[in-house]
């Protein structure tokens, strides 16, 4: 039974989250400020959750060339800065690092 | 508009004109929703195995196949519900969990906070909808839909598209997961798949000085504040990111560039509001 109350509370707390400021915005302006900020969330986030995967991938830092997963990275933000397109990067990325992989082992 | 640099070769009116016509493209609700469900599809691929991960780590982390299961549905929110089976599974009392799962996904709040403009005129009920579908992976896509400069007018069945795309997949990789076991092999690699998509997101994205001064900040603060617990690193790392950002625009003002793409993000957002 308090398995089932832990979830529910988790998720509880991961809606209120998401639909903070959703839920509040209809009401009020948002100051100028906030909205220069706001354009800087996606890169911000979505790079701090990619750079840890590429520089630590077993958690301690490498950036030797046999962290496969950052040289198969490199290949995906070069592919991606070129095409603009993310099924080829993520093609790309992954044919890479099987690649880096096979010829590794 | 009065704010929009101008690309060479075009005067100041017909660029407004080309604008003008741009913005008046209205897509149907149903387009909007297939483009949307089509837009998130590589990241699936990335989704899939991370949601059979869950399933398969919740079972060993010792939780039934029904709150395992009711847990996608409820929380759906990947990385919390690792962390989470794994408290579980550790014993640790639920209180414990429950606030652990606040820290993780207070990244929510700024994605909350990233599309609270856009989706401000909707009706309560469509906002409830989408916030429940607010993850990483649907944000990823749709603040790229946001911030293109076509008209608003449908953007919110692009939302539902792309949200219910992964919730779908969620579900089912996760019970996949639960109920198969760890059959798939960790050699295939298949959980990088997540870290490439988002590169093929950010990198387009990244158009001016200060956003790619954001993004690198915001990269290397994650990788230092990495030993941080409970994903306080990321948080951090974002809101280091978003002031470099807002810093580095004070110092350099978007301005004309010299290869005539035509504008910055916060420029497209003005003109879409």
């Amino acid at each position: 039974m308090t398995l089932w109350i832990t979830i529910i509370c988790m998720g509880l707390i991961t809606y209120g989250l998401r639909l903070s400021l959703i839920g509040l915005l209809g009401r009020f302006e948002v100051p100028p400020l906030v909205s220069r900020g706001l354009r800087f969330v996606p890169p911000a986030v979505l790079s701090a959750i990619i750079l840890p995967e590429l520089v630590q991938p077993t958690g301690a830092l490498n950036l030797s060339l046999g962290n496969l997963r950052l040289m198969a990275g490199v290949l995906a933000i070069v592919v991606a800065w070129r095409t603009r397109n993310v099924l080829l990067t993520v093609g790309a990325g992954m044919a890479g690092l099987w690649l880096l992989q096979s010829l590794v082992k | 508009m009065a704010e929009l640099t101008v690309g060479p070769g075009l005067t100041e009116s017909q660029e407004a004109g080309r604008l003008f016509l741009y913005n008046r493209r209205v897509s149907s609700p149903r387009s909007e929703f297939l483009a949307g469900a089509r837009a998130e599809i590589p990241i699936l691929f990335g989704a899939a195995p991370f949601g059979l991960i869950y399933g398969v780590l919740a079972s060993s982390a010792g939780l039934p196949p029904a709150p395992a299961m009711a847990m996608s549905s409820v929380v759906f929110a990947g990385s919390a519900q690792f962390i989470g089976a794994g408290l579980i599974g550790a014993g640790a009392p639920g209180p414990v969990v429950v606030l652990t799962t606040l820290i993780v996904n207070l990244r929510h709040m700024l994605y909350s906070a990233s599309l609270a403009p856009y989706l401000r005129r909707l009706p309560p009920a469509w906002k409830a909808v989408l916030a429940y579908l607010l993850t990483d992976e649907a944000f990823a896509v749709v603040i790229v839909n946001y911030e293109s400069p076509t008209e608003l007018e449908n953007k919110h069945w692009y939302f539902l598209g792309a949200g219910l795309a992964l919730w779908t997949t969620w579900q089912v990789a996760s019970a996949v997961g639960i109920f198969l076991g760890g059959q798939v092999p960790a050699s295939w690699s298949l959980d990088f798949t997540l870290a490439l998509t988002f590169i093929g997101l950010v990198v387009p994205a990244v158009r001016d000085r200060p956003a790619l001064l954001a993004a690198l900040s915001a990269g290397l603060t994650a990788v230092l504040a990495g030993g941080l617990p409970f994903k306080l690193g990321l948080f951090l790392a974002a809101t280091v990111g978003i002031v470099v950002g807002m810093v580095a625009e004070a110092w350099w003002p978007a301005k004309i560039k010299g290869d005539g793409r035509r504008t910055t993000a916060s420029q497209d957002k003005g003109a879409a509001l």
